[in-house]
């Protein structure tokens, strides 16, 4: 495709407990284009954070480690850089917001500070000219009286705020790609929409690339150009954000819009999907979802799928889309 | 608002909550006295038969008994006692019978610079051993730092104190057994003394560092791209300091009578010795007064540690004002 600026292939994460290695990640591929927004979705524990965080390498003080893969930002692979190389991508050319904008600053040290910490590592600015340009970023993410809240502590703003802050960090440096990791989920709904039209303003002001994680579906309407569906840390599916919701190919994708409420539907109860996420160190045979899965098959639960394009720029994993299968049982 | 008024606001601020401080204290020392004088008179054994000595008739006994108001109501003798205090005056020594004000003069600079040099090399050392332990954690500088930690902690003070004039004064013969008049008489006493300390901040450090270091703010930090010879004093250190101040007020505190035993291992002419010696004697004034300061130093280092805080986190300053 034209211009990618990140590409992540056959990705494995790895984690030990008890002294055991445990896979989380076993084979994620995407990739995002130049001004494009990629939506990352799936529930809770399906990998979606640790591939951001794999993306950035953020695995100090934890047992995570790249196991294998390869992650492409422009023609580089930066699993393969040096740390002292990825000091230098991190903050300056792939960015990052978190969840918790309550949690993600430093409680004890003004915001000015920590804003223009990678404004003099990443630009080398002077501290005077490093100031005006981080007055200048919480203008810019709309921070009213930007030049009094410089001198602030976190714990003097609001959740919004704080998340704004975290914003013009990220963005301060004028990064490639933004990595948001559910950046509106602890938002309240108000304030979610308000981030979100920040973040798209910007996103396009830039023409910057942004990789969206979220389990919200709503937002992923919103905001993204296409999506990537992730099912214990697998990709399950790819599609554009249109033909996604119009008509979801893979079973669990279409559990999961289908247990979206919709305006007018008059039901009792809202759709589910039955059963639980597997258990990484306890990962079934053959198709993840199988278990879960009502249109399973025995082969389902005996050989995992691969990915194939069901349709142009349409990816699945499942067999219920793979020709060479429906062939031997038809 | 504009930075300076922000400043000296906050002076003023400051200068407020130090003087509501002090006059809290008050009550605080009221009752300590009284608490010190009543149960001091409980001591047994007779302070007049050792002014006098042993072979002073019992007609001299009760005539200097009579003359030092020691058989008038406990209540008035009390109240005979604050007054003098409120006039700066603590008593004369019965045992030299000279002011108890100017026999601690060079005694209390002394015991104060003992416990001043202690608490800093402890404080310095303890958060060093205890930042590489959590940066290095189960690793080789861990183990050897907490190693450290633990004997530090359960090598007794005394003990350690007499092993080091062993070593260091007897057979190097490199610094004095025992005294405080110049620099070097210092540095001994104060090894033994602060290493309890220092192991005990290196632990507090160490493992609020590692609570800290699991913070989501932290991963902010390195997701910037900074390094870690930068998040780890800069984002982390800062913020596990609130906890070690604490310990290290508190020890302070315990320092000021806990020399009491390392000041008679090295003769050290200190306050702690001067108490050993007063109890000894029977020596009530002396006695009295080392108390009543002991309790003050205690009440002022948590006055100041209170203060400190509110440096280190900067959401007890808002709240308070």
């Amino acid at each position: 495709m034209e211009d990618i600026i990140l590409k992540v292939e056959q990705l494995q994460t790895d984690f030990q407990k008890d002294n055991q290695r445990i896979r989380i990640l076993n084979g994620v591929s995407f990739h995002i284009s130049k001004g494009e927004i990629l939506g990352l979705v799936g529930e809770s524990g399906c990998g979606k954070s640790l591939t951001s965080l794999s993306i950035m390498r953020l695995f100090k003080g934890t047992s995570g480690e790249i196991s294998g893969g390869n992650i492409f930002f422009r023609d580089e692979d930066i699993t393969k850089v040096t740390e002292n190389q990825m000091r230098k991508i991190r903050g300056k050319q792939i960015a990052m917001i978190f969840q918790e904008p309550m949690t993600s600053l430093n409680p004890v040290m003004k915001i000015g500070e920590q804003l223009m910490e990678p404004i003099r590592i990443h630009l080398g600015y002077n501290n005077k000219r490093a100031k005006q340009h981080a007055v200048q970023m919480l203008t810019k993410v709309g921070i009213p009286r930007s030049n009094e809240i410089m001198n602030e502590f976190p714990h003097q703003l609001s959740g919004g705020m704080r998340q704004r802050v975290m914003i013009a960090i990220a963005m301060s440096c004028n990064p490639d790609v933004l990595i948001a990791d559910e950046p509106t989920t602890a938002l309240d709904v108000t304030i979610q929409a308000q981030i979100l039209d920040l973040m798209r303003k910007l996103q396009k002001e830039e023409n910057m690339s942004m990789l969206l994680i979220t389990h919200d579906l709503g937002v992923v309407a919103e905001m993204c150009d296409r999506v990537v569906v992730m099912y214990a840390g697998r990709v399950v599916e790819e599609a554009s954000v249109h033909d996604l919701f119009q008509s979801p190919l893979h079973p669990y994708t279409r559990g999961l819009i289908g247990s979206v409420p919709k305006i007018g539907q008059k039901k009792d109860r809202l759709e589910s999907i039955a059963g639980r996420v597997p258990d990484p160190s306890n990962m079934p045979k053959g198709c993840k979802f199988a278990p879960r899965c009502s249109d399973a098959t025995a082969e389902c639960h005996e050989k995992e799928p691969s990915m194939l394009e069901v349709e142009k720029n349409r990816y699945c994993s499942c067999w219920l889309y793979d020709k060479g299968r429906s062939l031997i049982s038809g | 608002m504009h930075p300076k008024i922000l400043i000296l606001k906050g002076v003023a601020f400051v200068l407020r909550y130090i003087f509501k401080r002090v006059l809290e204290m008050i009550p605080t020392l009221l009752i300590v006295s009284i608490i010190i004088f009543y149960f001091i008179h409980l001591i047994p054994g007779d302070p007049v038969r050792l002014v006098v000595g042993p072979d002073a008739t019992s007609e001299e006994v009760s005539m200097i008994r009579e003359e030092m108001g020691l058989n008038d109501p406990i209540f008035i003798q009390y109240m005979s006692y604050m007054q003098g205090i409120l006039q700066g005056d603590l008593g004369k020594s019965l045992k030299t019978g000279l002011p108890v004000m100017e026999m601690f003069e060079n005694r209390f600079k002394n015991s104060i610079y003992l416990t001043l040099f202690s608490i800093i090399w402890a404080f310095i050392i303890g958060i060093i051993i205890g930042t590489f332990s959590a940066v290095f954690k189960n690793k080789l500088p861990d183990n050897i730092g907490m190693l450290t930690a633990v004997s530090g902690i359960s090598v007794p003070g005394f003990w350690l104190g007499l092993i080091l004039i062993q070593f260091f004064s007897v057979q190097l013969g490199w610094l004095p057994t025992g005294g405080a008049d110049s620099w070097k008489h210092f540095i001994l006493p104060s090894i033994a003394l602060g290493a309890g300390i220092m192991a005990m901040i290196a632990r507090f450090t160490r493992s609020s560092l590692l609570e800290t270091l699991g913070s989501d703010f932290i991963r902010t930090a390195r997701a910037k791209g900074l390094r870690e010879m930068i998040v780890i004093p800069k984002h982390a250190l800062r913020n596990s300091m609130v906890s070690v101040v604490t310990i290290t007020g508190l020890q302070f505190g315990f320092l000021l009578g806990g020399s009491v035993v390392v000041e008679t291992v090295f003769s050290f002419p200190g306050m702690g010795r001067l108490l050993i010696d007063s109890i000894a004697f029977r020596d009530y004034p002396v006695i009295q007064a080392l108390l009543l300061l002991f309790s003050i130093q205690f009440i002022v280092v948590n006055l100041i540690v209170d203060i400190l805080y509110s440096f280190l986190n900067p959401k007890i300053r808002t709240i308070s004002s």
